[in-house]
């Protein structure tokens, strides 16, 4: 395991959540599960994030403040959708400002279901999130290393 | 000799040229003719005397009535503008002189000759290297700045000819402060500098000018009441009136009415460079056009009254005198950058911060040891060069942005990066380490401390809450230049040639002389002051010589650091994060859809550092300070 | 003490600090979370953590900002090392403001208005701070002098023969109060909290990402050794045994601030000037004050 899986920062984000997810996502953090024994630290600022976690369905109103946060990660980059909302938008699915789950903006990696999702279920995503985190890195790295022996031929 | 006595004609004849000369196309090559010269002379002399002190006879009775001729008459203006103008306690201040000065003339002066009339020592030369140099730097900006400053008030009367004779006058006067051994004559050029000023600060005749102008001629008319009360006192207590005889006495002897005299003399000091309670006549001074204030401010005035104090500084040793300078010094450092902090004019924030500034060097010089007085005139020369080109940098970016407010300077770094460069690099020589004005207060702090005297506690407490403080204001100002706005419009070509060719000079110099710390100490400030103060306490603790090469490796790596961050990189320029959707840096979607603007303000504590607060409370003790001191030596004396 | 053996010093502060200071970082997040009934991450999370921060993507919001970074880290680098090989003891405080003026001005550079509000209350927390720097300085100088006068220079004071302590205990107490400050621990964390969920979001390092961020972390590492060498300067008296007592002291020290961090919700930020000057003013002036009279 390289240090990218031993420390995923976390952008916790609440599209249009009843914040029943939210409060799972905050429990992981509490002495019980302890999220930050794997290193895990809930960081409110997308520039230092590697994992976008985000709960409840997207709307019209929050598209783009969705697709910013994403765009404002650095990459590797992962996204967590934590929630049935999140997945797929849930009950809320049907409302007229409702578009649908977080994939319907941006690519997401990891799909949590529950209503609400279990602290247990949420850190089990994350370590998901971790592993394909760990493959984009590598292929991040496998493109540098093609680029600069690409430059070093020309 | 008669190259000194060039070098003092040379800017009189110059400022008389441009008096004469209407054309506006032929001002620009006189000023620069004539700043040649004057850097050229000034060059001359300070090569030719340096480590090599020696006094001038030069005396007669046609130039002292000359001298009181012309005074007479400068009084008789004080008083005429004065009812003018309505502004009674002027012309009452300026009648006390006028008498004071024809009672010194017909009746304590008789009888009392000074042959040496001039002198030129180490000291003399730093001044007249500062003179020289930045002053006549500042006179060929002027050429640029005022045909902006003509162009912006065009439905005025052009009275830029009086503009110019008044700077190069003001170059004279300067010299004759700092190389006239005969005190009279010293008041002379003294009193000389304060109606200059005068004049440039109400240039622009507005109300506000003129008021300006009436305040420091009131509060400089105190400074020359009390030099003139010294003079008579030294007149008929032992019948001298030369300064070189005044240095010479030993401080054992400090006689009690002596001390008065010197005290005396030092309060002209005092509101000469605007220390509190008078300090209030250097705020004023930003009314007038830039050049004005970077001259009054940097090289003129306000240094004469620190060169004045730096040279009594000898005789304040030890003595209630050097108490009363220490304190108002120090005080005057705190409160001033304190005050500072409350200011967003850019102006107004570099008037205080000389003001503070010159506190210290007033400290230093009240300390009465070489070692503090070293620092002082280290900060003196550093100071001149720093300020002159601050307040150019804010001269030229108020004519270009349209403000001088420091707000206003949001991002000056991208629109007009030349300026805000050099601009940042004054603003770290204020206060960085490795530049000389902190280097310089560094040996300050270590001469209060060697001092181990009451006063020192004071004194420490003040440099290390004040330069806490000076801290603060400096890097919120500098963390304004520095912002980076995307997208910015470059808006420097306009600035004149004349204007880069001057703020390029003077911020070499600031590095210059930095680089050149060691040497400039070894060859003119060491020598002095193995001349000037009484062998007993002239042991040199001065700094080691292997902090000096630390920081001159400090310097050069400063510059190095920037090299690798030259060339392309392939780091991604991202917008920042705003918690919302971005539209550019500076504005966001709001939650109605609505774009927002994004405005940024810096901070500036009103309720604690407010400008009036401090100056009552600035003003009230300090003014205490100087009253019961010189209650306190006056008794002495009399008793 | 010889030159060289002090310039090793510094080499060995140049190449150990960050690992002692990655460490102590980590066992500050273990002991705050034991503290708070987790059982906290591994002791060298920091590593692993600037590990990955190294490998990320390069992004910034304008290149100016990852160069004054850069020379943060440089300016705390150099001044730890001048510290360790016992220089001027005025010259490395200058030397650290020049740093932390580095910072500031990444953290206003980028325009963004979270970085810059950090950036602002970061100057106002070291206005506050500063004061009680100097003074400790100017009362080694008072505590070292002698018939021609003291010194500044830390290899005279370690090496002086006598501990500090006794003479500058109000000192030490006064430096105990803002090493909170400087370590911006949590009642004076108004710059930037350890964690990204504050008012102002990461304070001066929102803007930080990637390499830019490690580079901030790392000379953290370096500033929190250098600031622990402050601490144990206070027992040097020449031997082994200072040394020894200087770095149980200087840990110790270090836990109290974890303490006072978990124990402590942010105070108001008038707090931070007020409490700072009026300690420096009664503790450390009054300490000037004592030093002056038995001298």
């Amino acid at each position: 395991m390289s240090c990218t899986s031993k420390s995923p920062w976390i952008l916790h984000y609440d599209a249009s959540s009843c914040n029943g997810c939210d409060i799972e996502v905050l429990a992981c953090l509490t002495p019980i599960y302890d999220a930050e024994r794997f290193g895990v630290i809930n960081t409110g600022d997308p520039k230092q994030a590697d994992i976008f976690l985000i709960t409840g369905a997207v709307n019209d109103q929050n598209k783009e403040v969705v697709r910013q946060l994403y765009d404002q990660m650095p990459e590797p980059k992962v996204v967590v959708a934590v929630g049935i909302c999140a997945c797929s938008g849930g009950i809320f699915r049907d409302c007229y400002n409702i578009l649908g789950g977080a994939d319907k903006v941006i690519p997401v990696d990891v799909y949590v279901p529950g209503c609400a999702a279990r602290p247990e279920s949420i850190i089990d995503g994350i370590v998901k999130g971790v592993a394909v985190l760990e493959e984009k890195r590598a292929k991040m790295e496998g493109e540098k290393r093609c680029s600069r022996s690409r430059g070093s031929r020309s | 000799m008669n190259d000194i006595l060039l070098m003092m004609v040379i800017p009189f004849i110059v400022a008389c040229i441009l008096l004469v000369v209407k054309n506006d196309r032929a001002r620009g090559p006189i000023s620069y003719i004539g700043a040649a010269l004057i850097i050229a002379t000034s060059i001359w002399v300070a090569w030719n005397y340096h480590g090599d002190p020696q006094t001038f006879e030069v005396s007669g009775e046609s130039i002292d009535l000359l001298m009181f001729a012309i005074e007479a008459i400068l009084g008789l203006v004080i008083i005429y503008l004065g009812i003018k103008h309505k502004k009674p306690i002027a012309s009452v201040l300026g009648l006390v002189q006028l008498v004071m000065s024809v009672c010194f003339e017909f009746v304590f002066k008789e009888g009392i000759e000074v042959e040496n009339g001039l002198y030129i020592d180490d000291l003399s030369i730093v001044m007249i290297l500062i003179i020289g140099i930045i002053g006549s730097l500042i006179c060929v900006y002027a050429v640029g700045y005022m045909r902006d400053f003509q162009e912006h008030h065009a439905d005025e009367k052009d009275r830029r000819r009086w503009f110019f004779f008044l700077l190069f006058v003001f170059l004279s006067a300067m010299y004759g402060v700092v190389l006239s051994n005969n005190l009279v004559w010293m008041f002379f050029f003294w009193e000389i500098t304060t109606l200059c000023s005068f004049a440039l600060i109400g240039f622009t005749r507005t109300e506000e000018a003129v008021n300006n102008s009436f305040r420091q001629l009131i509060l400089n008319l105190i400074g020359g009441i009390a030099f003139l009360a010294a003079l008579i006192l030294l007149a008929d207590q032992e019948g001298f009136l030369a300064l070189d005889r005044l240095l010479a006495t030993p401080d054992a002897l400090v006689a009690d009415w002596l001390l008065v005299a010197v005290m005396l003399m030092a309060l002209a000091g005092i509101v000469k460079s605007a220390q509190m309670p008078f300090h209030t006549w250097l705020l004023g001074a930003m009314v007038a056009p830039t050049p004005t204030s970077a001259l009054l401010h940097s090289s003129t005035m306000v240094k004469a009254g620190v060169f004045m104090l730096l040279k009594l500084s000898p005789l304040l040793y030890g003595n209630i005198g050097g108490d009363m300078v220490m304190a108002v010094g120090g005080l005057t450092f705190l409160l001033a950058s304190m005050a500072a902090i409350s200011q967003s004019n850019a102006k107004r924030v570099l008037a205080y911060s000389t003001i503070a500034n010159l506190g210290l060097i007033v400290a230093c010089a009240g300390v009465g040891t070489p070692e503090a007085a070293w620092a002082g005139v280290m900060l003196m020369v550093f100071h001149a060069i720093t300020k002159s080109l601050l307040f150019l940098c804010v001269g030229t970016a108020e004519h270009h942005i349209g403000s001088r407010n420091i707000e206003d300077m949001d991002g000056l770094f991208a629109r007009m990066p030349k300026l805000a460069l050099i601009m940042m690099l004054g603003i770290a020589a204020m206060f960085l380490v490795p530049f000389g004005m902190l280097i310089s207060k560094w040996a300050a702090l270590t001469a209060f401390v060697d001092t181990e005297e009451a006063m020192s506690v004071i004194l420490v407490a003040c440099i290390a809450f004040g330069s806490a403080v000076t801290g603060f204001y400096w890097t919120k100002w500098l963390g304004k230049l520095a912002c980076v706005v995307r997208d910015a419009k470059d808006i420097e070509d306009t600035v004149r040639p004349q204007e880069w060719t001057v703020l390029g000079s003077l911020a070499a110099l600031v590095v210059i002389v930095c680089l050149g710390y060691p040497l400039l100490s070894d060859w003119l400030v060491v020598p002095w002051m193995d001349i000037a103060f009484f062998p007993e306490h002239a042991d040199l603790a001065l700094m080691e010589t292997n902090n000096l090469y630390l920081l001159l490796i400090m310097l050069v790596a400063l510059v190095l650091i920037f090299v690798p961050f030259f060339g392309r990189s392939k780091t991604k320029e991202v917008p920042n994060y705003m918690s919302g959707v971005n539209i550019d840096d500076l504005s966001y979607t709001g939650s109605m859809g609505a774009p927002v603007n994004v405005t940024l303000r810096n901070w500036y504590m009103e309720d604690w550092f407010g400008e009036d607060r401090i100056r009552k409370v600035g003003e009230a003790v300090t003014a205490v300070v100087i009253v019961a001191c010189i209650v306190l030596a006056c008794g002495g004396w009399l008793r | 003490m010889s030159n060289w053996t002090l310039l090793l010093f510094a080499v060995i502060f140049v190449a150990l600090a960050p690992v002692a200071g990655c460490i102590l970082a980590g066992i500050d997040r273990k002991i705050s979370a034991r503290m708070q009934g987790r059982q906290g991450p591994p002791v060298m999370q920091p590593l692993y953590d600037v590990r990955k921060l190294l490998a990320k993507e390069r992004r910034t919001s304008n290149r100016v900002q990852d160069f004054y970074v850069a020379c943060y880290l440089f300016w705390i680098v150099v001044t730890g090392a001048m510290f360790f090989a016992g220089m001027d003891l005025l010259l490395i405080v200058f030397t650290l403001t020049l740093g932390e003026t580095f910072l500031v001005l990444a953290a206003y550079c980028s325009g963004s208005p979270f970085a810059q509000v950090g950036a602002q209350r970061e100057i106002y927390v070291a206005m506050a701070y500063e004061p009680m720097i100097l003074i400790m300085a100017v009362a080694y100088y008072l505590f070292t002098g002698g018939e021609d006068g003291g010194s500044f220079a830390v290899r005279d004071i370690a090496g002086f023969g006598d501990m500090a302590i006794l003479p500058m205990l109000g000192i030490f107490l006064g430096f105990l109060f803002i090493l909170t400050m400087k370590l911006r621990k949590s009642p004076f964390d108004l710059s930037m909290s350890h964690h990204a969920h504050q008012d102002i979001v990461r304070g001066v390092a929102t803007e930080f990402s990637g390499r830019t961020y490690a580079m901030m972390e790392v000379s953290h590492w370096y500033e929190n050794i250098m600031l622990l060498g402050m601490v144990a300067l206070f027992f040097q008296n020449g031997e082994w045994t200072g040394v020894v007592i200087g770095a149980v002291v200087a840990v110790l020290a270090y836990i109290l601030e974890i303490w006072i961090d978990n124990g402590f919700a942010r105070m108001k930020w008038q707090t931070a000037l007020k409490s700072g000057w009026i300690v420096s003013l009664v503790l450390g002036m009054g300490n000037i004050i004592a030093l002056l009279v038995i001298a």
